[in-house]
């Protein structure tokens, strides 16, 4: 079955595998901008993702069969022009986001942010499609990029169409914590340019494959410190302790599908960008990284989850959940072995996944009774017993209950752990499971149980997103259904999945095919 | 013939047209100064500071690449790839210009929408913020 779908997707030019999740997306934005009649602009992005899908799951057969394929765009060679490179883990990720932002698109479309009737919301219509296109597009970008310099662009082709996202039929509230966003990511997107400056004086090259050997030969305090860097922009990007600050703040404020792409893919594109940077050309660091790594890891994970624990909304205790849950994957990665990194990477497919189903759920939930707030909301289960399960099911999963997919990526990590022996990261993590498990438990006890709360009315009956109104769009559930679906996917398909990480992460680790690729 | 080109067939080296120390202090003034303005409460200094760091970050890039040299065209007769000028710190520089560019003709959009609903230039309180602050200054009620 594998070989026959691989021996498929080998009948496709690589340049065309590669080049497709980037470009696609992009002529589709182009075109969702030109065409602007409503029917026209669904149809595109509902074209072009699952196109974008199944070339991701061609390049993974690809990747995995006959390592990682590189591609030149414009036929410049390798250290000068732009390297496109598709290995084990950026076309895993690139599938699994791809899936989700498949789901949510649909989810968006039966809420009706995507495609609001009235005339005074036909501006949000208009832009909507294009700005998740390209949002689509600069995701897909920072996965396959093969090179620093256009990692940063991709990154700003993604956050770009993440500002016109939140901003979407703003009121003040949201465009005080819109504002906070864009100037904090503008800030790290500065660092960025500069740390690629200080790369490009260092060693003459920005390519990434061409880096790991032009490093080597840099004194070891100008590379240690040029590692260093990349983690404090990255880590501004992946919302790590310290730099964690603006995420609760402004993930929040947006419209329920805009927060569940949000929450799914923009921080976990921070974590591999430190994940590639880290184990491809800083490999002689890791002496210094790795334990630097670690305790920002701990201290994501308890800071992260204090804060979950404190809040009294459901986007707020979700959004803290976010930022604790960076912690696990760092931790992997800080291990520096292919245990650690392969559950680094379990871990990211996971919490991909699990984060937008939660958003997703929260949607629903704000969608019937108006209001996020859980002193506001109770008694859930009344109204609707598969809004329980829908909220069960992931809560379950990211607190790590077995069988769930958090359990298997946990029990990896924490495998991990024990086996360079560190012993207080891995207490830390079995201690903040618990915690994720309580703040689970919070929502469930103040939303679910007790006797059904009023509906709380629309704040703002005039935007796009209507809440409290009692009946909720078959789409909208039936998205949030196929998303958990795709949760349980995982620990179903957990043997085969866990072991494409452990040769993923071997890949990461070892790096010699992936130099290879690139530089011929 | 192009002076630089004239002056690469000649075999002169081209004195830098912008001596990199001069650069790199200039640079430095940038981040100071776009970081001073940053740390400001009202929006049009965080802007100004933000456009100035990225000015900074640009400028960097350039410095990256080298003292200058002639024009990096190929084929251009009698240049030397050795007297050229590196032209790949430029094309950074310039993509990042353009970034950086549509970025803030966005954020100055959002900034003036900001402006437009709550008539004050100065960054609002976290509501959230100040809620938990008062919170802990009262005691839980």
């Amino acid at each position: 079955m594998t070989d026959v779908l691989t021996g498929l997707a080998r009948t496709v030019p690589a340049g065309v595998l590669v080049g497709l999740p980037v470009l696609l997306p992009l002529l589709g934005a182009a075109l969702a901008l030109l065409l602007r009649r409503a029917g026209t602009q669904r149809a595109i992005p509902l074209l072009v993702l699952p196109v974008m899908a199944l070339d991701a799951a061609a390049l993974l057969l690809r990747a995995d069969a006959d390592g990682p394929l590189a591609v030149q765009a414009g036929n410049w060679d390798a250290p000068f022009g732009i390297s496109l490179v598709a290995d084990r883990l950026s076309s895993l990720l690139t599938l699994v986001s791809v899936i989700v932002l498949m789901v949510v698109l649909v989810y968006a479309i039966g809420q009706g942010v995507a495609d609001a009737a009235d005339e005074r919301s036909d501006r949000v219509r208009v832009v909507f499609h294009p700005a998740y296109l390209v949002l689509a597009s600069g995701v897909s970008f920072s996965f396959l990029t093969g090179d620093l310099f256009n990692l940063f662009v991709a990154f700003e082709v993604m956050l770009t169409a993440s500002y016109v996202l939140i901003t979407l039929q703003a009121g003040p509230s949201a465009v005080r914590s819109a504002m906070t966003y864009i100037v904090v990511s503008l800030l790290a997107s500065v660092l960025f340019v500069t740390v690629i400056g200080l790369v490009y004086a260092a060693t003459g090259t920005v390519n990434m494959a061409d880096l790991r050997g032009a490093l080597a030969e840099v004194p070891g305090g100008v590379r240690l410190s040029l590692a260093l860097l990349l983690i404090v922009v990255f880590g501004i990007k992946a919302a790590l302790f310290p730099l964690y600050f603006w995420l609760p703040d402004s993930y929040p404020v947006a419209p329920a599908p805009v927060t569940a792409v949000f929450a799914g893919l923009l921080t976990k594109v921070g974590v591999y960008a430190i994940i590639r940077t880290q184990t491809l050309i800083f490999p002689d660091d890791t002496a210094v990284t790795g334990p630097v790594l670690l305790v920002l890891a701990g201290a994501t994970l308890l800071v992260g989850i204090l804060g979950a624990i404190a809040q009294n909304e459901i986007k707020r205790v979700l959004s803290f959940t976010i930022v604790s849950h960076i912690g696990f994957i760092v931790m992997g990665l800080a291990f520096f072995t292919v245990a650690g990194v392969a559950g680094a990477v379990l871990y990211m497919v996971h919490h991909i996944v699990i984060q937008t189903t939660l958003f997703c759920v929260e949607g629903l939930i704000e969608r019937r009774t108006g209001t996020s707030r859980l002193d506001r909301i109770s008694g859930l289960t009344h109204r609707s017993a598969l809004l329980g399960v829908l909220f069960a099911l992931p809560a379950l999963s990211l607190a790590g209950i077995p069988p769930f997919s958090g359990f298997l990526a946990k029990l990896a990590l924490l495998q991990a752990g024990s086996a360079v022996g560190s012993w207080v990261i891995v207490g830390l993590a079995v201690l903040v499971s618990l915690l994720t498990l309580y703040s689970m438990a919070l929502i469930w006890g103040s939303a679910f149980w007790g006797s059904p709360s009023d509906v709380v009315p629309d704040e703002d009956p005039e935007d796009a997103v209507q809440v409290g109104v009692r009946t909720v769009p078959a789409t909208m559930t039936a998205a949030t259904a196929a998303v958990v679906l795709v949760g349980l996917a995982i620990p179903v398909l957990g043997g085969p999945l866990y072991a494409l990480c452990l040769r993923a992460a071997a890949d990461l680790l070892a790096a010699g095919p992936y130099v290879e690729a690139v530089l011929g | 013939m192009s002076a630089l080109a004239r002056a690469a067939a000649e075999g002169t080296v081209l004195a830098p047209t912008g001596s990199s120390l001069v650069l790199a202090l200039v640079v430095g003034v940038l981040f100071a100064t776009g970081t001073y303005l940053l740390l400001q409460r009202p929006l049009t200094r965080v802007l100004i500071g933000l456009a100035l760091l990225t000015h900074a970050a640009n400028l960097l890039l350039l410095v990256a690449g080298g003292l200058s040299g002639a024009a990096p065209f190929i084929g251009d007769d009698g240049s030397v790839p050795e007297r050229m000028a590196d032209p790949l710190p430029q094309a950074m520089a310039l993509t990042a210009i353009v970034i950086s560019f549509a970025v803030s003709a966005l954020l100055l959009a959002v900034a003036y929408r900001s402006y437009a609903l709550t008539r004050d230039d100065v960054v609002q309180d976290d509501p959230e913020d100040s809620r938990i602050a008062h919170h802990v200054e009262e005691g839980p009620s």
